[in-house]
């Protein structure tokens, strides 16, 4: 812990845990962390995302306990827990509805990180840590859709898996080699489903444990906050409870009725009909499209229509799709500027607004036929994406002429010298 | 909340960047406006049509949902099968509301080959209200046989994996917005009323069909293995007050057809807006916890 414990255990138990496993202190120091008293809502998604992953497991588990990992019962057996299994419905549409929400939290927290520069120093290993949660992420959500065995999902596994074949383009057989395997047979069948669903059922705990290292490396620097700036007084900073429980409280209640509105409503709406088929190798959908938080890393992958030196472009495309992924790591050092919020940062805001739109434009694109205008946009959209990080990110730094900074939270709150106006003097005051 | 921030007088607002916000929303207007009315694997752009159980307090009709089954059990059980819905379902809450008596009946009308028996042969038994409603084909090979190639699918979950498009208002993301807060859950619905009703008299012309292949207005490629099944007047409908037309037996099965593929679809919506009417209170007194909490802190309301 950064900050000062500010925990005296009371009673002899808690002394005798305090001496042993001093958990009590542990919890106290948390709900006592000093908190930039300036975070806005956006501040509220980390606790709207670990609310996510709880109710995934939570309502994962139980369809676990429903569910057949067989190629010729998987999909009866989601229809068993629709229709004969007690609340079956509710548990299947919370999690499959779940699983989107997940992602609509975890874009907006990438993004206020993006916006709020909450990347840089002290706080890289932080963002790492996010990144890679992101990306067992999307692991987890790619194979969870695998296990519904509708015609969405076999095909969906169909092209990502046939993916790597394009590795065959460097090592003949290469690629061959590790579709196969990951197949676990000549095509995707049912020993696919069988390590799908294992997976499925590892990965959320290997993400909640990375959670609790982003948790633990996010308590040790701090939050980051809106003018970027740290705090250097008693007064820029709230103790995290009750001011911020009470906050992510309210914002998640919130969330949860954008949340309940849609299972209750509209639970099929982010999903394809074409799922609601049962998988057939033999017929093709008319189109394959992944679920819709793929849609931008898609786009991507088909945005590379042409070879390039000695990279055939299917290879091309799979580089790019996980090179947009990977480039994430890098960015606490690819940004050189020293200013942390975009807020501060005249330039850059506007360069940064364009990814955010770039990025949905994709999204966009890779729900459409990879055909005509929808090719060349892609490859527009792409080419900033990558720009904004490799071009955009390092030379803004050197050469724009960042605002003035507040000299600290009080002041960029309550303006001037940071006096405190009218009658309520430092926060902690009653 | 940080409206107060003392902010040095320094446009932002300068050529480049108002040069650079023209471009990007420029740029993506174009993009989200570009053929809206094709998204994936919906070709049929169709108006949302009224259901009973469309919205936030949908319903189904037990009499149209009777009248439905009516319509699948005297025209489609011929070819197609529910093979996810058990005859005991017609008499639960939430669907057709036949009685126990009845379900029975109409169960024991159906063969059902059971076993093995104790001599180790397997044998014919009539229907419990246990079994499932079944295809009238043994397996894929023999339907396909009976329909000149063609595979009848299994209507269970038809509504839930069928899809049209709907009206584009020219702007993707004020689509979205509009399908989201109407619930637009009936497109399958949608496409099953108006493929039943999509046969004219003749195809347009110049239009070639394949051999034993029927035009159709809403399937995929407009050629459909499927004749018309529905004729005016083809079936007697108990109530003497509805229609017996192809319009009204097309609405009916659609409507009992969303029931097969979303059986607690009532369940879902009334327990949905007591949720609902839950966390907007609750959400109402967080907000107002927040505010009293946050009112010693000074510079926040």
């Amino acid at each position: 812990m950064a900050h000062e414990s500010t925990y005296k255990p009371n009673s002899d138990v808690e002394k005798f845990l305090d001496d042993r496993l001093p958990l009590p202190r542990m919890a106290s120091d948390f709900l006592a962390m000093p908190t930039p008293r300036n975070l806005n809502y956006f501040y509220t998604f980390g606790g709207i995302l670990t609310f996510c992953l709880l109710v995934q497991i939570m309502t994962g588990i139980v369809l676990a306990m429903h569910y057949k990992p067989s190629a010729t019962e998987a999909f009866a057996s989601v229809e068993h827990i629709m229709r004969n299994v007690n609340w079956g419905w509710l548990l299947r549409y919370t999690h499959a509805v779940g699983a989107s929400m997940f992602f609509i939290a975890v874009y907006i927290h990438i993004a206020r990180g993006l916006w709020y520069g909450s990347y840089k120093a002290p706080r890289e290993i932080l963002w790492i840590l996010g990144v890679l949660i992101f990306l067992l992420m999307m692991a987890t959500a790619f194979m969870g859709y695998a296990l519904v065995w509708g015609q969405m999902s076999f095909w969906g596994i169909t092209v990502i898996t046939n993916l790597f074949s394009s590795l065959d383009a460097l090592i003949p057989g290469l690629g061959t080699s590790i579709v196969q395997w990951i197949w676990g047979d000549f095509a995707v069948s049912d020993a696919t489903l069988n390590r799908m669903f294992a997976l499925h059922y590892l990965l959320p705990f290997a993400i909640a444990g990375t959670v609790g290292l982003h948790i633990w490396a996010l308590h040790v620097t701090g939050s980051n906050n809106p003018q970027g700036v740290e705090p250097r007084k008693a007064t820029d900073t709230l103790p995290f409870h009750p001011y911020f429980t009470v906050k992510d409280l309210f914002a998640l209640a919130m969330f949860c009725l954008f949340f309940a509105y849609v299972v209750f409503q509209a639970p099929n709406y982010l999903g394809h009909a074409d799922n609601y088929i049962e998988a057939n190798p033999l017929s093709t959908p008319a189109h394959i499209v992944p679920e819709w938080y793929f849609l931008p890393f898609y786009a991507i992958l088909r945005a590379v229509t042409f070879d390039f030196l000695f990279i055939p472009a299917k290879l091309g495309g799979v580089i790019a799709m996980f090179g947009s992924i990977a480039i994430l790591f890098f960015i606490p050092w690819l940004d050189r500027s020293r200013v942390r919020s975009a807020k501060h940062r005249p330039i850059y805001k506007w360069f940064l607004v364009f990814l955010f739109i770039s990025v949905c434009a994709l999204g966009y694109l890779g729900a459409k036929p990879a055909e005509g205008i929808y090719v060349v946009l892609s490859q527009v959209f792409t080419f900033y994406y990558f720009a904004h990080f490799l071009i955009v990110m390092p030379f803004i730094g050197i050469i724009e002429r960042p605002g003035e900074l507040p000299r600290s939270i009080t002041e960029a709150v309550l303006g001037g010298g940071g006096a405190p106006i009218g009658a309520a003097a430092a926060p902690e005051k009653r | 909340m940080l409206s107060k921030t003392s902010r040095r007088a320094r446009p932002f607002w300068t050529t480049r960047t108002a040069v650079l916000t023209a471009a990007a929303v420029t740029g993506l207007a174009g993009v989200l406006a570009t053929s809206p009315a094709h998204a994936a694997g919906e070709s049929v752009v169709v108006p949302r049509q009224e259901w009973s159980f469309n919205g936030i307090t949908g319903r189904f009709d037990k009499a149209q949902l009777q009248r439905g089954f009516q319509v699948y059990k005297e025209v489609c059980s011929s070819c197609h099968g529910l093979k996810f819905v058990y005859w005991r379902n017609l008499a639960e809450d939430g669907g057709p509301g036949l009685t126990e008596r009845e379900v029975k009946a109409l169960a024991a009308e159906t063969a059902v080959q059971d076993g093995p028996n104790d001599e180790g042969e397997m044998f014919e038994r009539p229907g419990l209200a246990s079994d499932t409603i079944r295809s009238p084909y043994a397996n894929e090979q023999e339907a396909r046989l009976a329909n000149g190639g063609a595979y009848p699918p299994d209507l269970s979950l038809i509504t839930k994996a069928r899809s049209v498009a709907r009206p584009s208002l020219g702007f993707a993301p004020l689509n979205w917005v509009r399908d989201i807060f109407v619930g637009d859950e009936s497109r399958g619905v949608d496409y099953t009323y108006k493929l039943l009703k999509g046969y004219p008299e003749e195809p347009p012309e110049g239009f070639k069909l394949g051999d034993g292949m029927y035009y159709n207005s809403v399937y995929p490629g407009n050629q459909i293995a499927m004749a018309a099944p529905l004729v005016d007047d083809i079936i007697e409908y108990a109530q003497s007050d509805v229609p017996t037309t192809v319009d009204q037996y097309a609405k009916d099965v659609s409507a009992f057809l969303a029931w097969t593929a979303e059986p607690k679809l009532e369940e879902r919506k009334s327990l949905g807006l007591r949720v609902l009417l839950y966390l907007l209170v609750l959400s109402v007194l967080l907000y107002l916890a927040k505010r009293k909490l946050w009112s010693r802190v000074a510079g926040h309301d």
